[in-house]
């Protein structure tokens, strides 16, 4: 259990990284949605890995679950998928007005920039 | 308990709504709203900066939850001034933006606003750190409309980087949460500061990796080298009023620093040691000087001034790196300083924009309106640059006054001497060039005699310059209250206590809860 979590988060994250590297919005994209499901999971297991156990006291049960992370993730997912929403929109009027989808500063802009 | 304290998140939280679903047609109407707002926005702030001013420790309990188990908002001292800032520079903002007529060129302007205030209100209040970065995301899906407003290619695409590199940051945020709360299992600020006292010296390796997570999140916020790559073209490219309201976010990040690593893990914790002297003290030295290099090296104003706000973070930076009583109230000081003068030079680009066809620095024909916007060049640069009398010098010496005695002493006084005159070399050429050569450029035929800028532009960047002059006038005064400001942080045994003592719904569950 713990090294499948470990290495879910581990591939995740690092597939992410990779993507979010490239030149191009799309593969940056897909990359960030990859790093906010790695960070989603990490933090799911950061209240520790207790399997079938009840998140609310119940009468009876001496082992639960800590329900807090999963609240954490629960506000996280929304706000990654709002975040990444707002992000294509944004990716796709720069693309549709400039005729390319590259992340980096334009040319004249680089030269400014040298400093 | 009071409710004053919430007021500074929920006025503009309901504003915003409110102008976009009845006011959406209306630029008149949203302005009143927006302005009376922002003047109601003052008042609280003030109000709260005057309960607080006396040491007492506002505490609001959300749902009456108790510390550990409910979200809660705390008014120190520090908070308190940092709410009265950000409003008082959201008024003269707002009064450019009104005058120069920004928020007519794209939709929705003053709802943006105000979630932009809702967010950053939330960050300086909140006691939560899960809650700060809720916060840290509405300042930041606020900041990302508001820097595309009035759209144009170059800008979507400044955007484009600006939105990718706060994600990856948000995404760190995360992480570095969920570290803190594996090793801790709180995150409650006051609660995770009595933990964290608790953890033993070998088993540290956990909290420390999220601790220099939660410094480099941070540090993306404040813009300190090397993570300060987003910063020149977005705020370069950003409207100019905006780029003005977003001088404030730098300090966001200077003022999480700030509290986290005085509050939750102070300088003489052995689970941090070393943290400030061996990587915050260098990063902050290199951002000054880049920085100012930067200045130096710029080929057009808006980017030369968003290298100023890099290179006054790094001076920001240093002396919070010093993590001492008096190199934190030098810090404080030269916040509020950084802030007004930043926002005022990108107001005055914003001046010199409106009537020139670019903001390269080469001659061209006169602007619009050119004795007056060269004047308050001049003193926001003198400002900026730190030289006397306005308060960038007071500033100035306040931190090299605290870092005398210091390990540090020579490397801080050398790189600060040296960056403020590189800083003036670039200030003069640029302002040379743009308003002085430009008498010297016959006017083109084409080139018709445009209107010069409205009073109220003029009113709110000579406001900010007005302000500043009022901060050296009343240095006194005012590095009396940051010297208070700073006592109170570096004793944080009251803040903890009411924190976590008062009573609330399920308090007392922590003894019977704990396993």
């Amino acid at each position: 259990m713990e090294v499948l979590v470990a290495s879910a988060v581990g591939i995740l994250t690092a597939t992410g990284l990779y993507l979010v590297l490239r030149l191009r919005t799309f593969p940056v994209i897909l990359g960030m949605s990859l790093l906010t499901y790695a960070v989603n999971v990490f933090l799911f297991a950061s209240g520790r890995l207790t399997i079938g156990a009840p998140p609310i006291l119940t009468d009876g049960v001496t082992t639960y679950t800590d329900p807090l992370p999963q609240a954490l993730v629960l506000t996280a997912i929304v706000i990654s998928f709002g975040m990444t929403a707002v992000v294509v929109m944004i990716a796709l009027g720069a693309y549709l007005g400039t005729n390319d989808d590259l992340v980096d500063d334009p040319i004249d802009a680089e030269e400014e920039d040298a400093g | 308990m009071s409710h004053w304290i919430i007021a500074p998140i929920v006025l503009p939280a309901m504003l915003a709504p409110f102008i976009v679903l009845a006011a959406r047609y209306h630029i008149g109407i949203q302005r009143i709203f927006s302005l009376v707002g922002v003047l109601a926005l003052i008042a609280i702030s003030a109000g709260l900066s005057w309960t607080a001013s006396d040491g007492t420790i506002i505490l609001y309990q959300l749902g009456d939850w108790a510390a550990p188990f409910g979200i809660v908002l705390v008014g120190d001292m520090l908070s308190t001034m940092m709410i009265v800032l950000t409003s008082v520079l959201a008024l003269f903002v707002l009064l450019y933006v009104i005058g120069s007529g920004w928020d007519d060129r794209g939709r929705h302007f003053h709802a943006l606003f105000q979630f932009q205030l809702m967010g950053i209100m939330g960050a300086f209040l909140t006691g939560d750190l899960f809650n700060l970065f809720v916060f840290f995301e509405v300042l930041l899906i606020a900041s990302y409309g508001l820097m595309i407003h009035a759209g144009g290619n170059v800008r979507l695409r400044a955007g484009v980087q600006y939105v990718l590199f706060n994600l990856l940051g948000s995404t760190l945020f995360l992480f570095a949460l969920g570290s803190i709360y594996a090793e801790t299992g709180t995150l409650n600020m006051a609660d995770l500061a009595l933990r964290a006292q608790m953890i033993s010296g070998d088993a540290t390796v956990g909290i420390r990796v999220a601790s220099v997570l939660l410094l480099l999140v941070f540090a993306i916020k404040a813009a300190m080298v090397p993570l300060h790559f987003w910063l020149p073209s977005s705020y370069a490219e950003a409207p100019g009023p905006v780029a003005a309201l977003f001088a404030i976010m730098t300090k966001v990040g200077a003022y999480a620093i700030i509290r986290v690593y005085t509050l939750i893990f102070p300088p003489d914790l052995d689970v941090t040691a070393g943290l400030h002297d061996v990587w915050l003290m260098p990063a902050a030295l290199i951002s000054l000087a880049l920085g100012m290099i930067g200045v130096l090296a710029a080929k057009s104003l808006d980017r030369l001034v968003a290298f100023a706000v890099i290179g006054s973070m790094g001076m920001v930076m240093v002396a919070i790196a010093l993590m001492t009583p008096e190199g934190i109230a030098a810090a404080l000081y030269y916040i509020v300083h950084s802030t007004l003068a930043g926002a005022a030079l990108f107001l005055i680009v914003d001046l010199v924009k409106s009537s020139r066809s670019s903001l390269t620095l080469s001659a061209m024909p006169p602007i619009a309106g050119a004795a007056l916007t060269a004047g308050l060049f001049f003193a926001a640069a003198i400002a900026m640059a730190g030289l006397p009398p306005l308060s960038g010098f007071i500033g100035k010496l306040l931190i090299l006054d605290a870092s005398f005695e210091t390990a540090f002493g020579v490397w801080i006084w050398v790189v600060v001497l040296v960056a403020s005159l590189i800083s003036v070399v670039g200030f003069a050429r640029a302002g040379s060039v743009v308003f002085w050569k430009a008498n010297s450029v016959e006017p083109t035929e084409e080139t018709e005699p445009q209107a010069p800028p409205h009073f109220l532009s003029y009113t709110a960047a000579g406001g900010l310059v007005t302000l500043m002059a009022a901060f050296t006038v009343f240095g006194g005064y005012a590095q009396g209250y940051m010297t208070a400001t700073s006592a109170q942080l570096f004793a944080p045994e009251p803040y903890i206590a009411i924190v976590v003592e008062t009573e609330g719904k399920l308090s007392g569950a922590t003894e019977e809860g704990n396993h």
